[in-house]
């Protein structure tokens, strides 16, 4: 499409009386009086009209401004940005799926319930726990409900706790989850392999600490190694471990969080198992838990009988509902289908090449960008603009310096912990080919970073808008449209 | 690429992990499938719903609408499917422009300033209402009415419980709507909101403007959920009607019942509040050549800046969903949109007059319906229930399980889908059932 091309809001498309929908007319006779003494509106003023053929050009101008995965290489890191493959879209679409009413009786969605039963088995497998539920709606949603789950366990043995630990590289949904759950955040210092420093940990690890939230691999991309003994620490004061695992992707068949001790896990589903992000959700953050903590796991809880499915509801120390009806269910079929799709070896498979992919990425930048950790590299590595900053370049720069190579850029915002970042995740989804594009670009963008660092500044040069002004946008905040006059 | 790296295996870069602890044996998962094996199988799997088929009137929070074919097929295009939250606006124009819209359109419909990019769905919107008014007037205790989706109530004091937030229940009246007497009794200085639902559980509209001012009186915030958004196409926008902050389920724009999820929560508020309000937030700016675009802001009171100090953790939304329901309202369109809530009023009118017609048939509230309402049977549910379904009718969700005092009551929902034919069908099985 031409950069040039400017797409109206929809509100300024519209035109008084243009319609895009027929209904059939009304088969019932009319009612009179219905609704008596409830105010009515008489319009809803600036709400568009327009035709259909408007609607179908609108939305697909739109499309044509965003970059996804299905244009190119997206190592936004953290988020693990897969390719989403389409039969799952096919799967979820399923009348017999996507028609199904959530309040219909268990007995008349067997289906679906066996869908729920199979997908919590399966993850319980995967990352080696005890049980799963799936209501949490995302991530963040999952490391609330796990916390809540954390305390309700807590204060069934006599005491809630006051604290939870996080390290200093955390995601910030983390402390966030912890402080709706009624807990004041500790930060743990990484040590200089960026790791969870062992010594600050048992100072900080008292009796009054709920549990420790740890990512794993960290967001640094680097797997905490000594993850036994940390969580024999927080066990030994009568503590819990929650795993953050946004980073699942590194694990899948090559080892088991369960295994390493950790009580409590959320699982992103829009990140390991491929579901698509969708410009920002739906995603699906199911949580597992040991044994210890299942009885207090969101109602209903879905249970096998025979060879039929029921719910439980009659679960007294659940927490209760975390949300309604049974969570993101078109996005736990998607996670379904690719489990099934990749099977065991499958599912090794991706961890190796996410694994490989990243470490081929980072030995080839090696000499480019600065690598604040040297620690060995999970899915994941962490580069930073400090090589480039004597040239006044920034991470924002190079990031914006990528989107003129048809790249997607890194992760900026976190860690915190190292300044500057450039996180970067390419998934196992990616060609050799793909790697070796962003790669040279990489290169090409270090050298103009050295000579000609306006380009950068000044980037990106071939997108339908140029860089946007984001304090103009939080100084004075038009946040909808408005009619002129 | 393993020479580049400098090592001989792919095993040699997970020496990091202790081996003690390393799986030594494979997943016990099923697969690998083949496209064609998988979607036989899963084929299968929904043909043991049995639901398939069933004539339903099911209602309750999840409603079955009618979605326009260009809503599937434009949102279901690569380039709003397979990106993220829209980090890099320069190349996320797409998705963010959509949100603008959306935003609009919520307020629009809400008749309030500011709406955010989306919240998971109805019942969590509802709690992180609660949590914003509690931080916007810094009073702990919050009233919910009775008459408020009881898995929504539930949602709310799993949220509160470990914050010190007290919720306590306004009964409802014969008209099946809030007890305006209970409520100025229960309203005080240390209430925060008072929390209603309109239509509310039992397809009732509440009187918001009532409901608001009182609030009000107390200095509270008034909150309305509303769970079935089509509503807001044909009744006065609560923003009009006094309300601070609406909120609830909009699954009804362009989402399939898919089971319940994904759907879409939503929420807007007067902009005194707008820096209380959780989740994303996209706002309109200028590039470096003055072109108009479009930038998530006011980001500083979210999680990744302000960490524990956020106003929500919520960091991944809905927003597909949003984009589903932006391409369903404006392909709805104004007149549109007030036909398909005016043909869902009449539809639900003529089924309440036909069925209680049947003799053993009551309508249990007087107060005026949306699209659903609550029938009370003369004889037991169980019974009545199982008479309909050998007919392959569903005619509703019992209400006992969450109001014990609404023994042998169902609520029936009738949406524009539901023909003539179908409802005259439910009224002669109806007949049989209660002969």
């Amino acid at each position: 499409m031409i950069k040039q091309i400017r797409e109206p809001l929809i509100f300024e498309l519209s035109a008084k009386g243009k319609r895009a929908v027929r209904l059939p007319a009304l088969d019932v006779p009319e009612t009179k009086g219905v609704l008596a003494g409830v105010p009515a509106r008489r319009d809803i003023p600036g709400f568009p009209e327009v035709s259909e053929t408007e609607v179908a050009r609108h939305f697909t101008r739109l499309s044509q401004k965003n970059y996804c995965v299905d244009l190119g290489f997206y190592p936004l890191g953290s988020c693990t940005m897969k390719y989403n493959p389409k039969v799952n879209e096919r799967i979820s679409g399923l009348p017999g799926f996507a028609g199904t009413h959530p309040n219909a009786p268990a007995d008349l969605v067997q289906g679906n319930l066996e869908v729920l039963a199979t997908l919590e088995k399966l993850l319980g497998e995967i990352a080696g726990m005890d049980a799963f539920t799936l209501q949490p709606a995302a991530g963040a949603h999952g490391e609330l409900t796990g916390m809540m789950l954390i305390r309700a366990a807590l204060e069934a043995r006599g005491k809630a706790r006051k604290y939870v630990l996080i390290p200093d590289s955390a995601h910030g949904t983390n402390p966030s989850s912890a402080h709706i759950c009624g807990y004041a955040v500790k930060e743990i210092k990484s040590n200089e392999t960026g790791t969870i420093d062992l010594d600050s940990l048992a100072q900080a690890m008292t009796d009054e600490v709920a549990a420790l939230m740890v990512t794993n691999p960290n967001t640094l991309g680097v797997f905490e190694s000594d993850i036994c003994r940390i969580a024999k620490l927080v066990h030994d004061k009568g503590g819990f471990v929650y795993m953050d695992g946004a980073n699942m992707n590194a694990l899948t068949g090559i080892v088991r969080p369960g295994d390493m001790g950790v009580d409590v896990i959320h699982i992103n589903l829009h990140k390991t198992f491929s579901t698509p992000h969708g410009g920002g959700g739906p995603g699906s953050g199911p949580v597992g838990v040991k044994r210890e903590i299942d009885p207090f796991l969101p109602t209903p809880r879905i249970v096998a009988k025979g060879d039929r499915y029921e719910l439980d509801f009659d679960r007294p120390q659940s927490i209760g509902r975390v949300r309604s009806f049974y969570g993101q269910f078109g996005v736990i079929l998607r996670a379904l289908s690719y489990i099934l799709t990749l099977g065991p070896s499958g599912l090794r498979e991706v961890a190796e090449t996410a694994v490989l992919n990243a470490n081929y990425i980072r030995k080839s930048l090696e000499g480019d960008y600065h690598l604040k950790y040297t620690t060995p590299s999970m899915h994941e590595c962490v580069f930073s603009d400090k090589s480039q900053k004597a040239s006044g370049v920034t991470n924002l720069d190079i990031s914006k310096r990528l989107i003129d190579f048809g790249l997607h850029p890194p992760t900026m915002s976190f860690p915190l912990i190292v300044h500057g970042a450039l996180m970067i995740e390419p998934t196992e989804t990616e060609s050799l080919r793909d790697l070796d594009l962003f790669i040279d670009a990489m290169k090409k963008i270090a050298a103009e970073a050295r000579e000609n660092p306006d380009l950068l500044r000044s980037a990106p040069h071939v997108t339908y808008v140029r860089r946007l002004d984001e304090v103009k946008a939080a100084k004075t905040p038009v946040l909808r449209w408005e009619e002129k006059g | 690429m393993l020479a580049r790296i400098g090592i001989r295996s792919v095993d040699e870069l997970f020496g990091c992990i202790p081996g003690n602890v390393r799986l030594k044996r494979d997943l016990k998962v099923p697969g690998p499938l083949s496209e064609l094996e998988l979607v036989r199988k899963m084929q299968g799997t929904a043909a043991k719903n049995a639901a398939n088929g069933v004539l339903s009137f099911l209602g309750g929070g999840a409603y079955d609408h009618f979605i326009p074919t260009v809503v599937d097929y434009l949102s279901q295009r690569g380039e709003f499917v397979s990106p993220y939250t829209p980090y890099q606006p320069e190349v996320s124009q797409g998705t963010l422009q959509a949100i603008f819209e959306y935003q609009t359109l919520v307020c629009q419909l809400t008749g309030l300033d500011v709406a955010n990019a989306s919240l998971y769905e109805g019942a969590t919107a509802a709690a992180e209402a609660v949590l914003m008014a509690q931080r916007v007037k810094d009073r702990n205790r919050v009233l919910l009415a009775r008459t408020l989706h009881p898995q929504y109530r539930e949602t709310i004091r799993t949220y509160i419980k470990n914050l010190g937030i007290e919720a306590v229940e306004v009964p409802f009246t014969n008209a099946g709507t809030l007890d305006p007497g209970a409520l100025s009794r229960l309203l005080n200085d240390a209430t925060c909101a008072v929390v209603v639902q309109s239509p509310n559980v039992f397809g009732v509209c509440e009187d918001l403007k009532s409901v608001s001012d009182a609030a009000h009186g107390k200095g509270a915030l008034a909150v309305a959920v509303i769970a079935e958004a089509l509503s807001l196409g044909l009744l006065e926008a609560p923003g009009s009607l006094g309300v601070d902050v609406a909120c609830g389920e909009a699954q009804s724009f362009g989402l399939p019942l898919g089971f319940g999820g994904p759907y879409l929560g939503f929420m807007a508020s007067r902009k005194d509040y707008v820096r209380q309000l959780p989740g994303r937030l996209c706002g309109e700016t200028t590039d470096v050549e003055g072109q108009r675009g479009f930038v998530l802001t006011l980001s500083t009171r979210e999680q990744h800046i302000r960490r524990e100090r956020a106003t929500s953790n919520i960091c991944t939304n809905q927003a597909l969903c949003a984009l589903r329901a932006t391409i369903f309202l404006e392909t709805m369109g104004k007149e549109g949109l007030r036909e398909l809530a005016w043909q869902n009023v009449q539809k639900a009118a003529y089924a309440a007059d036909a069925l209680e017609a049947v003799r053993g048939v009551r309508k249990k509230f007087s107060g005026p319906v949306f699209n659903e309402f609550v029938l009370e049977f003369s004889k037991p549910w169980p019974a009545v229930d199982a008479a309909l379904r050998a007919k392959g009718i569903l005619a509703g969700l019992p209400l006992a399980p969450d109001y014990p005092e609404l023994r042998n009551s169902a609520l029936v929902c009738v949406t524009e889908l539901r023909t003539k034919g179908e409802i005259d069908r439910l009224a002669q099985a109806l007949k049989e059932a209660l002969r």
